[in-house]
């Protein structure tokens, strides 16, 4: 679905929406089911950022199309569906979390969490290094790459049990650009965020993620140093670099 | 192109700095000049290249987890309230 950064529907998104909307406000049953279908996976992501369960956060989904059932014919189009159905999954979520002392703004939760570096220091260099401050110290470690995918393997228990992990605010946006496909500007108009904010949170989410991968795949392997200064300052003999390409 | 220095002094951008500016430059939020010199970066540096390739290649597979769904009877139940609030 396309919306363009304030939530406003392009064309095609208007239409689409219209002609659902008049669907809902008929009774057709069948409309509803597809639009619980498709928007309850990113609700359940959104609603969990404010209260503490999985099981709450499903309450609050649930709360939401209820509001969304008797509230269809204060739609006015002005926004998009979707946009309009994460208003009120947001204030529902927010009067579920101030009942479980737990309501913080999603932005303030966002702001929270976007300090700090991507990477641990201590994969870098001293910034007093002599030759090389602030390079890598111990590059990133290489994993196997299944032709199936990161998902295929082991690697897929690895990577949910990251993701569960994460701070929450980094948690629900890479939960919805990554895992559901949403577009940075969607993510930005229903959590309220900066477009800045949300790349920082992606980027750190995804950082972590890649890190407890990398963790999986064995220690962190140690270089050289020696062999790798000399090679970043391409002393290696010419022949030997090319026989191994 | 041979006697392209290799050294990552050739560019004035630290890896510890180039892995922040990878957040705006996978979005395509990077300013272009700061763009060209987190390239420029990359070509000579092989741990920031395969540290990129790796977060591009797992943002690019989290489509495949599972999406949540609401339990059955609790989706079921809704559909059903739906009913029921238009019929009476």
């Amino acid at each position: 679905m396309s919306t363009n950064p304030a939530g406003r529907p392009g064309a095609t998104a208007r239409h689409d929406d219209e002609r659902l909307v008049a669907r809902l406000r008929r009774g057709d049953a069948e409309a509803f089911a597809t639009l619980v279908d498709r928007h309850s996976s990113p609700m359940v992501r959104v609603a969990r950022a404010y209260v503490p369960t999985q099981a709450a956060a499903e309450e609050v989904v649930q709360e939401t199309w209820i509001a969304v059932m008797r509230g269809i014919d204060r739609f006015e189009g002005r926004a998009a569906l979707k946009t309009w159905l994460f208003r009120i999954l947001t204030n529902v979520a927010m009067r579920a979390g101030a009942r479980e002392r737990r309501s913080v703004p999603f932005s303030a939760l966002a702001e929270a969490e976007d300090t700090g570096p991507s990477v641990d220091p201590d994969r870098f260099l001293p910034a007093d290094h002599a030759l090389f401050p602030g390079h890598w110290a111990i590059m990133p470690t290489r994993w196997p790459t299944p032709e199936e995918g990161l998902l295929a393997g082991e690697t897929r228990e690895v990577i949910a049990a990251a993701m569960a992990e994460l701070p929450v605010a980094q948690r629900t946006v890479i939960g919805l650009r990554d895992v559901e496909g949403w577009s940075a500007e969607e993510v930005c108009a229903a959590l309220e965020i900066s477009a800045g904010n949300q790349r920082i949170l992606l980027h750190r989410a995804r950082s972590r993620v890649r890190s407890a991968i990398e963790a999986y795949y064995g220690a962190v392997e140690e270089i050289d140093y020696g062999a790798v200064t000399r090679e970043l300052m391409g002393d290696t003999p010419e022949k030997e670099t090319d026989s191994e390409r | 192109m041979t006697d392209e220095p290799r050294n990552p002094q050739a560019d004035d951008l630290a890896c510890r700095e180039a892995v922040e500016l990878m957040a705006d430059f996978v979005e395509g939020a990077l300013p272009a000049p700061e763009a060209r010199r987190l390239e420029r970066h990359l070509e000579s540096c092989p741990g920031c290249s395969e540290y990129l390739e790796q977060v591009r290649a797992l943002a690019g597979s989290l489509g495949g987890l599972p999406k949540h769904s609401l339990p059955a009877e609790m989706r079921d139940g809704l559909i059903a309230a739906f009913r029921e609030f238009h019929r009476g």
